[in-house]
């Protein structure tokens, strides 16, 4: 009941910001609608903690400044690989542990990977993760975990 | 005031422009499919995210910048997802990423241990 409270605010806020509309009549027909949709939703059983995972949204406020800054520094990384005439890449495949002990949690940490510039995500099956790196620098620093314990303490669990 | 929120929003968009072709090279210039997907992502998170970035000092507090920080959002979560579809699709399809280093022992996640790994690691 809670999980639907918020997912009707969420997307009552989503269609106001993208109506811009703030006369009564269409106020009143966008809360309908955005009660009607999350009904919808919840008859296909996705508004639980899983599908609509509200309470991240504290913890997003620094998981997500981070994420950006790593993005960034590994980005302008792979600028310079890219513009460098030698190309100085070294592929490398390579299998991290995730340490996350919910499905949220995993594909948080897996959408993260493949988000910085220079690491996808190619495989992911319960706890484990395959990775490929654009450089074997690239992929050492993941295995080194900080990525893995930020998304750990970002889901709510103990930092491993 | 007004000009200098002008010259900041121009240098994220001219720098957006730039790593937007920095990706394309990249694309170009990788030798594997794999590869080239590092090359795409630069595309997707630095030159979208300054180009937006830009935009929205463009628009400055209104309703279009609510929507252009949507849009930025809808990217972020969706562009991984892809990527990731692309890079697990490539390796069902039996396409082996040319490796400088295979640190995996010869197991994907998910695999049955060391199928079809031989020929391309350690090259």
């Amino acid at each position: 009941m809670l999980y639907f409270a918020s997912a009707v605010a969420v997307t009552y806020a989503f269609w106001l910001v993208l109506s811009g509309h703030f006369t009564p009549t269409l106020m009143i027909i966008g809360a309908v609608s955005s009660v009607a949709v999350v009904a919808l939703a919840s008859r296909m059983a996705v508004i639980d903690r899983e599908g609509h995972p509200i309470y991240l949204l504290v913890r997003a406020t620094w998981y997500w400044p981070w994420l950006i800054w790593q993005i960034i520094k590994s980005g302008l990384d792979v600028s310079r690989i890219i513009l460098s005439p030698s190309l100085p890449i070294s592929p490398t495949l390579i299998n991290v542990k995730a340490s996350q002990k919910t499905v949220v949690g995993v594909v948080t940490y897996a959408n993260s990977i493949t988000l910085t510039p220079g690491t996808v995500s190619v495989e992911v099956e319960d706890d484990e993760i395959t990775v490929h790196a654009i450089t074997r620098d690239g992929a050492m620093d993941l295995a080194g975990g900080d990525m893995d314990r930020k998304v750990t303490r970002f889901e709510g669990g103990a930092p491993a | 005031m007004a000009v200098i929120v002008d010259i900041l929003s121009w240098i994220f968009l001219v720098a957006g422009g730039a790593f937007c072709v920095i990706g394309m090279i990249g694309l170009i210039r990788m030798p594997d499919v794999f590869a080239r997907l590092h090359g795409a992502s630069v595309t997707d998170t630095l030159g979208a995210g300054f180009i937006i970035t830009g935009l929205v000092l463009q628009a400055g507090l209104t309703q279009v910048s609510a929507k252009l920080i949507i849009i930025m959002g809808l990217i972020l979560l969706t562009s991984p997802v892809a990527t990731h579809a692309l890079a697990q699709a490539a390796l069902h399809a039996g396409i082996r990423p040319k490796l400088a280093h295979d640190e995996t022992g010869g197991h994907i996640a998910g695999a049955e241990a060391g199928a079809g790994e031989d020929e391309s690691s350690n090259s």
